[in-house]
């Protein structure tokens, strides 16, 4: 059966618009139940604030089941909380005690402006994508899908970093605000399967350049793999830069054919 | 204006009508296809492969979502897979069969014509998604592998672990990013569409709201379509995301488009029970769990042991004693409504008596705890994540919920509503389901409407307009709608009373979950029309929204959904009354054989309920389209 928490003190940071300049809140929850997850608590303290007509906490959230990666919440300096693999909506309550103090904060990386109070503006990640996070093939005439069999192997290990929910994790993890995780992630999913062959290392550079333009650099901290709800291993970073690395040869080649 | 319901269905036999309709349909020239600007509103499965198609052909595609990126719709949590007749097991599949599978399956309240193209185009799905890099799950050798879903005795099901869901939303989503990154398609996030406008009885447009800043603008285009997900969270509690709403639908329903079959909801038999007050939404446990867990409960109402000590003698494997052919596999409908009776009947399991177990101990002991690990591994983490519990040590508990809507915008055999220019795709229409969904199915349909159906209709609808000039913003019909939205908005906001959005969606919830959930009855019906407009009073003189229209403001988006969900939810009950039989996942109770089945009205109600809004949700018109089934002979469903 389910126990009650009682007196948690939250620090929320609250912040009117991208320009204004923020601050800490306290709140006091005085009960709540242990199998609420962390959002219904959240849920709890808005409905009271519009009791009291004081303007709710605006945070992002959606699919509550950790896949659609749209939460996205610091809490005590952690990215998505203290539960490993564990996006903010899959936190439950149970994880914390009686007279805890949980400080709760939006990411703050400056690719990530602050659109209010915790939610923050992540279309960047959007503009890697459309710079080639993408097989070309055009809807109709794909050859039938069992033409080019894949090892299972290969299916699985591309199945790992396609898990990824872009939720940006990582990159509020990184001291730097790097977004190598995200995009390695995505290059490995594409350039691991036969599909994604022919456009390897044109996707990889535009990939790889599109991130340094809104991003800071990777100095393998290691803190995004820690935080990574999907648990997407770090070693993806290591096979994007070898293919970035070959891709300024191969695409050079490339060009001086044409 | 009189609605005409002409379902534009091809002739010819059934094997025939798509390919003769492709044959027939009129032509936009590849050089004349960017004078056309196309709206796809929802950038789930249907908007997303459906924007980047005709992105691809050549249109001018402007695309909208509330979300902050196309890629957190909706379509991304769905878990279990995605049907196709490809056969690769070849264990007896065809297009037939799986055209036969859905019809029944939806207790023959489907359009035949619809779901044989529904059939046909599904293979094609599985090529164009692995083409796209989709790393659906494969066997040893390479081969893609399949699994069974429920009302299915073929393997047809692909997947990709238990985020099959995700991984063809984010295959589309790629797809429509390369187009965006083209400047194919202008994207619009954080944007939600507040009206639909029409002028001279074909669609002229949409206005939006802008999330962040509040601005509400018009855009007008030669066809628009709305891709814009299921109403399920009309109930309050369900599986759908927090944010799944029924505005897109409603608004173009208020505007003159007709809304089918409201009452055909679905209650998804496995979901983690709810454990508390504060509870936000259920999630949901996939149906592929049931390929090897089995659903049992104790024969004794008053069983205090743990699960694993109630001997075998002493459990009752509902599932498999009431339906011996399919077992833990019955469709969806049927196996709610069985795990609603062992409830009600005291014989529930867990701390609030309020689930059923589905047990994986036999298949644990048969395949080993790796082979169930790696069909079903992060299901079962999810599970214990949320439920507190270990389901390898002791049996999950679930219970149905809401999960699915067959109801939707009526559209024809094009896709197209009956507003010229309007079309809908995805869970947003009614078209394939009839009253009941089939597993595995609707991201079928999401991709088969938005790939291989909508860039074919739409431009049999475009082709004549080439060189007409269309009305432009300006037009005084887009002025007033933006008046009568920005009017909407600040209206909640000047209220002032004393009661939140979510505290009216509860109540909502809580009445159309009563009365128009699993099981239906006259009195219960009739009960909540007249409870549900009393409510809804009160709504309109004691919400409470704080805040401002200009700024970020969530409870007021709340506001608005919660405002259509009320008149949805009057429609959903009113339907529900007037269709006196029972039928797929709308069981009214005076309708039922001797051992509880659905007992179906072929004679008076083979047809398909489209509602006309009158202004008062209370009295909208009720318009038939007439169910013809050529092709399969109707029958009483049975999965025994
Ligand atoms: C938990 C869960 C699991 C499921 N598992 C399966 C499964 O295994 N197999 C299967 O076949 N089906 C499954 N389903 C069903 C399936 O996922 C959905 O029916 C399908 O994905 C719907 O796709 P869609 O494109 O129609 O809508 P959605 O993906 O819901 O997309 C709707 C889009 O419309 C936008 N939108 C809506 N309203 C507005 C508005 N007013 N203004 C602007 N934008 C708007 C949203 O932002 C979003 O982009 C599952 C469903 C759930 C809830
Ligand atoms: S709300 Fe979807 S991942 Fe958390």
């Amino acid at each position: 059966m389910s126990n009650h928490l009682k007196d948690l003190k939250l620090k929320i940071w609250r912040q009117s618009g991208p320009a204004a300049k923020g601050h800490f809140e306290e709140y006091v929850m005085p009960e709540i139940s242990d199998e609420a997850s962390f959002l219904e608590m959240l849920d709890v303290l808005n409905e009271g604030l519009i009791g009291e007509n004081k303007l709710p906490v605006v945070f992002d959230h959606d699919c509550r089941e950790g896949i659609c990666g749209t939460c996205s919440l610091m809490i005590n300096g952690q990215a998505h909380g203290p539960e490993r693999s564990t996006a903010t909506c899959q936190l439950h309550m149970r994880k914390f005690k009686s007279g805890d103090e949980i400080v709760i904060e939006p990411w703050r990386a400056s690719a990530f402006p602050i659109i209010k109070d915790l939610m923050v503006d992540r279309s960047a990640f959007d503009r890697i994508i459309e710079s080639g996070g993408f097989i070309s093939a055009n809807t109709g005439g794909a050859p039938d899908a069992n033409l080019i069999p894949i090892p299972k192997s290969v299916a699985d290990a591309a199945m790992d970093s396609a898990q990824c929910i872009g939720c940006g994790a990582c990159v509020a993890a990184c001291p730097n605000g790097a977004a190598n995780l995200f995009t390695a992630a995505k290059i490995a999913h594409l350039n691991l399967l036969p599909q994604g062959q022919a456009e390897r290392y044109k996707r990889t550079e535009a990939m790889v350049e599109t991130m340094d333009e809104y991003f800071g650099s990777c100095t393998n901290h290691g803190e995004c793999e820690a935080a990574c709800p999907k648990e997407i291993s770090i070693d993806v970073i290591a096979l994007m830069n070898k293919d970035y690395r070959k891709s300024k040869l191969k695409n050079r080649k490339e060009i001086s054919r044409n | 204006m009189t609605i005409t319901l002409n379902s534009k269905i091809p002739a010819g036999s059934i094997n025939d009508k798509w390919n003769t309709y492709k044959e027939d349909a009129k032509l936009v020239a590849p050089g004349n296809k960017r004078k056309f600007k196309v709206i796809v509103v929802g950038s789930g499965l249907a908007g997303a492969s459906a924007a980047a198609t005709m992105a691809e052909l050549g249109y001018q595609v402007d695309v909208f979502t509330f979300h902050d990126s196309p890629r957190r719709a909706h379509s991304i949590a769905a878990q279990g897979g995605i049907n196709a007749a490809k056969n690769y097991q070849g264990d007896g599949d065809s297009v037939h069969r799986l055209f036969y599978d859905t019809i029944k399956g939806g207790d023959f309240r489907s359009r035949e014509a619809n779901v044989h193209r529904l059939a046909e185009v599904s293979v094609n799905i599985i090529d164009q998604m692995v083409s796209q890099g989709v790393p659906f799950a494969r066997e040893y050798g390479g081969m893609l592998d399949n699994r069974s879903f429920g009302g299915a005795q073929v393997s047809r099901t692909f997947y990709a672990r238990g985020q099959t869901g995700q991984q063809l939303l984010l295959g589309a989503y790629q797809q429509l990013a390369r187009q965006i990154g083209l400047g194919n398609v202008r994207m619009f996030n954080r944007t939600e569409l507040v009206d639909v406008v029409t002028i001279e009885g074909r669609c002229a447009g949409i206005v939006t709201r802008d999330l962040v800043n509040g601005e509400v603008v018009s855009h007008s285009a030669h066809a628009v379509v709305m891709a814009t997900g299921g109403y399920g969270n009309v109930f309050y509690l369900s599986t759908n995301a927090m944010a799944c709403n029924v505005t897109a639908a409603w608004r173009a329903h208020r505007n003159g488009a007709t809304f089918a079959n409201p009452c055909y909801t679905q209650i998804h038999p496995t979901c983690i029970p709810q454990s508390d007050p504060t509870q936000s939404k259920l999630t949901l446990m996939s149906e592929s769990l049931r390929n090897d867990g089995r659903v049992w409960v104790p024969q004794n109402p008053d069983e205090t042991r743990p699960a694993s000590q109630v001997p075998e003698a002493e459990r009752d494997y509902i599932l498999e004693r009431l339906y011996p052919s399919y077992g833990n596999l019955a469709p969806r409908d049927i196996s709610s409504r069985a795990a609603k009776r062992s409830v009600d009947s005291g014989r529930g399991v867990g701390p609030l008596k309020n689930g059923v177990y589905l047990d994986f101990s036999d298949a644990i002991n048969r395949l080993g705890k790796d082979v169930v690990e790696e069909r079903y591994g992060n299901l079962f983490e999810m599970y214990e994540r949320i439920a507190g519990e270990n389901p390898y040590d002791m049996p999950m508990r679930i219970y149905p919920a809401s999960h699915y809507t067959m109801g939707g915008l009526w559209v024809d055999y094009e896709l197209m509503t009956n507003i010229p220019g309007l079309y809908a795709a995805g869970e947003a229409n009614f078209s394939d389901h009839g009253a009941n969904r089939l597993g595995a199915s609707a991201l079928m349909q999401g991709l088969a409407d938005g790939y291989f159906v909508l860039p074919y209709t739409i431009g049999n609808y475009l082709a004549p307009m080439l060189n007409k000039p269309i009305p432009g913003t300006d037009h005084p019909a887009f002025k007033a709608a933006e008046l009568a939205a920005q009017a909407r908005y600040q209206g909640y906001v000047d209220i002032k009373g004393t009661r939140s959005p979510d505290y009216f969606h509860r109540e909502v919830g809580r009445i159309i979950w009563d009365y128009c959930g699993m099981e239906r009855t006259q009195q219960g019906l009739e009960k909540a029309l007249s409870e549900l407009p009393a409510l809804y009073e009160e709504f309109q003189k004691d919400l409470r929204v704080t805040g401002d229209t200009e700024s970020m403001n969530q409870t007021l988006e709340k506001a608005g959904r919660v405002d259509d969900f009320f008149q949805l939810g009057m429609l959903m009950c009113r339907d529900a009354l007037e269709r006196e039989e029972s039928c797929g996942g709308h069981f009214r109770a005076e309708y039922q054989t001797d051992e509880g089945e659905a007992t179906r009205d072929d004679e008076k109600f083979a047809h398909v309920a489209a509602w006309e809004w009158t202004g008062d949700p209370t009295k909208s018109i009720r318009h038939k389209e007439e169910l013809n089934f050529e092709a399969i002979h109707l029958a009483t469903r049975s999965y025994k």
